[in-house]
C-alpha cells in the first residue's frame, strides 16, 4: 500500500521528513557521488520512524538541481512506498521532478512573491498536487499575526481560484527567531489557529529550526514549541522524524489537544516502544 | 569606578535605565559626549561583541545591550549635535534584491554601530542601482551586501559587479548564511564577514587600510 492512501484514511498529523537536503554537508556530498545507497537509507530511515513525504532538496546545484532532483525522485520511489515533497522553488525543477514522480507528491512551496507564485501557479493548478504556501510576500517578512493572515488569505484565494483544492493547501505562516523578537512565538502560533479556524478543511505545516535560532539548548525549544502550534491546530510539520524524543512529543500532543479518539495513536506508539526515549 | 566605567558595565549587562541615568550624570559631572560614546557605549559593545562571538552570550542578550546603548546615545544626542564629534566612518548595508531577510543584517548593524560608525539601512530587496544612488548620496567607506537564500547569491554577484565599475567606490563587505570566503574570493568583494561581530571587525581593518591607503 502506498503511504499515500494511509494519508487519506484520514491520519491527521502529516510529517514531512527534512534530511534529504543537499544544504545538509553528507546529504549533498552523497548526492554529488550519486551514491544511492546512502540517499535511500536516509529515506528508509524516516519512513520506517513515521514520515509522510520525504523532502527532495537538490537546490545547492544550480545547474544540475532538476537532474539531481529527478535522480533522487525515481531512486526513492523504485525502492520504497514512499511520496515525496518536492522543495525548489524553480519551476523547471519541479516540472522535472514531477515528471517522474508516482502518486500525489507536494510543492514545497509557493508564497506571495510574485515571481514565485507566477512560476507555482501553473504547475499545481487544477491538479490534486498538496502545495505548501508559505506567508512571504515582496512586502517582506511579516511580523504579526494580522501580516500571516493577510498573506495567507491571499495565498488560499489564489490557489482555490486555480483549482487547487483547501484540503491540498498546507499554510506554512512563517516562523521567525523568538531571540531577535520575543513576540515572533506567539504571533505565529495565533496564526495557526486564525487560519484553521478561519478556512475549515485547510493545513498548516512549519519547520521548527528556525524558532530557535541564536538561543542554546535549540532541541527543548523546538519541541516545546511544535506541541504549542499542535494546540492552536497546526497539523503538519517539517522535520527530522529520527528525532524520536520531538516524534513522541508530537504523539502526546495530539492526544492532549483532542485529536486522538480513544487514544488509539497515544497506545500504539507506547506498544511499539515508540515512547523509550 | 568612573562614571565611564559604570555606563560601559550597565551596556554590559543590558540595563538601558541605569545607562540612561549614568550618561545623564556622566553630562553632569562634566565629561565629554565623545568620552562617553567611546569610554562608556562603544567599550561596552566592545565586550559584547566578542563575547557573542565565542557562543558566550546569545543574541537576546546582544540585542539588550544594544537597546541599552542605544538609550545612552539619544541621552548624549544634543551634545553629539553640538560638540561635532567625528563619526567613525559610514556604512552602506542592505540586502540584495530578491532577497527579504534581514534577521543576519539587522545583527551587523548593531554591532557596527556599537562601533561607532553611522550606518544607513536600505532595507531587503534592494536593487543594484538603488545601491548606486545611495553611494553617491551618502558616500560611505564601506557598503555591506547580504543575502540568506542560495538563489540570491547571483543577484549579490551581479551587484558586486556593477559596484565594482564605480569611480572612488566604496570597499565592499558580503555575508549571509550561503556566502564563503571561496564565493567572496569569486566574486571580487573586498571581504567576507562571517557573523555579526567579525563584520565590525573586518569593518576596522578596512578602514585602517583606507587610512594607509590615504596616508600612502
Amino acid at each position: 500500500m502506498l503511504r499515500q492512501q494511509a494519508l487519506e484514511r484520514g491520519q491527521q498529523m502529516i510529517v514531512v521528513g527534512e534530511l534529504i537536503n543537499a544544504s545538509r554537508k553528507a546529504v549533498g556530498a552523497a548526492i554529488e557521488a550519486q551514491d544511492a545507497g546512502y540517499i535511500l537509507q536516509v529515506a528508509r530511515d524516516q519512513m520506517e520512524a513515521g514520515a509522510d513525504y520525504i523532502d527532495v532538496n537538490a537546490g545547492i546545484f544550480v545547474d544540475k538541481e532538476g537532474d539531481y532532483a529527478e535522480w533522487m525522485v525515481r531512486l526513492i520511489q523504485e525502492n520504497t512506498d514512499a511520496v515525496c515533497s518536492l522543495d525548489s522553488p524553480d519551476p523547471e525543477v519541479l516540472t522535472q521532478a514531477l515528471r517522474v514522480h508516482q502518486g500525489t507528491a507536494m510543492i514545497n512551496s509557493i508564497s506571495l512573491e510574485k515571481e514565485r507564485y507566477d512560476a507555482i501557479i501553473p504547475i499545481v493548478a487544477g491538479t490534486g498536487l498538496k502545495v505548501i504556501g508559505l506567508c512571504m510576500s515582496d512586502e517582506g517578512m511579516p511580523v504579526t499575526k494580522e501580516d500571516r493572515l493577510k498573506i495567507a488569505d491571499k495565498l488560499i484565494n489564489g490557489l482555490v481560484k486555480n483549482n487547487v483544492k483547501l484540503e491540498n493547501i498546507f499554510i506554512d505562516p512563517l516562523v521567525q527567531p523568538v531571540a531577535t523578537d520575543q513576540s515572533y512565538g506567539a504571533e505565529f502560533l495565533n496564526a495557526i489557529e486564525g487560519i484553521m479556524t478561519g478556512y475549515p478543511g485547510i493545513h498548516t505545516i512549519c519547520g521548527l529550526s528556525n524558532i530557535s535560532h541564536g538561543l542554546p539548548n535549540r532541541k527543548l525549544l523546538n519541541m516545546s514549541f511544535a506541541i504549542m502550534a499542535v494546540a492552536k491546530g497546526l497539523d503538519g510539520l517539517i522535520i527530522n522524524p529520527l528525532d524520536r524524543q520531538i516524534m513522541a512529543g508530537l504523539t502526546a500532543a495530539e492526544t492532549l489537544a483532542g485529536r486522538d479518539e480513544y487514544c488509539e495513536k497515544y497506545l500504539s506508539a507506547f506498544r511499539a516502544g515508540r515512547f523509550e526515549l | 569606578m568612573n562614571v565611564l566605567e559604570e555606563i560601559r558595565d550597565a551596556v554590559i549587562d543590558g540595563n538601558a535605565i541605569k545607562v540612561g541615568e549614568l550618561s545623564q550624570k556622566a553630562i553632569e559631572e562634566g565629561c565629554t559626549a565623545s568620552q562617553i560614546l567611546n569610554d562608556g557605549l562603544i567599550a561596552g559593545m566592545n565586550v559584547i561583541g566578542p563575547r557573542f562571538k565565542n557562543n558566550e552570550i546569545f543574541i537576546p542578550e546582544v540585542l539588550k545591550s544594544a537597546r541599552a546603548m542605544h538609550t545612552g546615545m539619544d541621552v548624549i544626542k544634543p551634545q553629539i549635535v553640538s560638540s561635532n564629534i567625528q563619526e567613525k566612518g559610514i556604512i552602506l548595508i542592505g540586502t540584495v534584491a530578491g532577497d527579504l531577510h534581514d534577521i543576519g543584517k539587522n545583527m551587523v548593524i548593531m554591532m557596527l554601530e556599537g562601533s561607532g560608525y553611522k550606518v544607513i539601512d536600505l532595507g531587503i530587496n534592494v536593487a543594484t542601482d538603488k545601491f548606486v544612488e545611495a553611494i553617491e548620496q551618502y558616500k560611505p567607506q564601506i557598503v555591506g551586501l547580504s543575502a540568506l537564500l542560495t538563489t540570491t547569491m547571483k543577484q549579490m554577484k551581479s551587484t558586486v559587479e556593477t559596484l565594482l565599475t564605480l569611480e572612488s567606490r566604496p570597499k565592499i563587505i558580503i555575508g549571509g548564511a550561503p556566502i564563503t570566503q571561496k564565493f567572496c574570493n569569486e566574486i571580487g568583494a573586498d571581504a567576507y564577514a562571517a557573523d555579526a561581530a567579525s563584520a565590525a571587525e573586518i569593518a576596522n581593518m578596512l578602514m585602517e587600510s583606507n587610512a594607509k591607503a590615504a596616508g600612502a
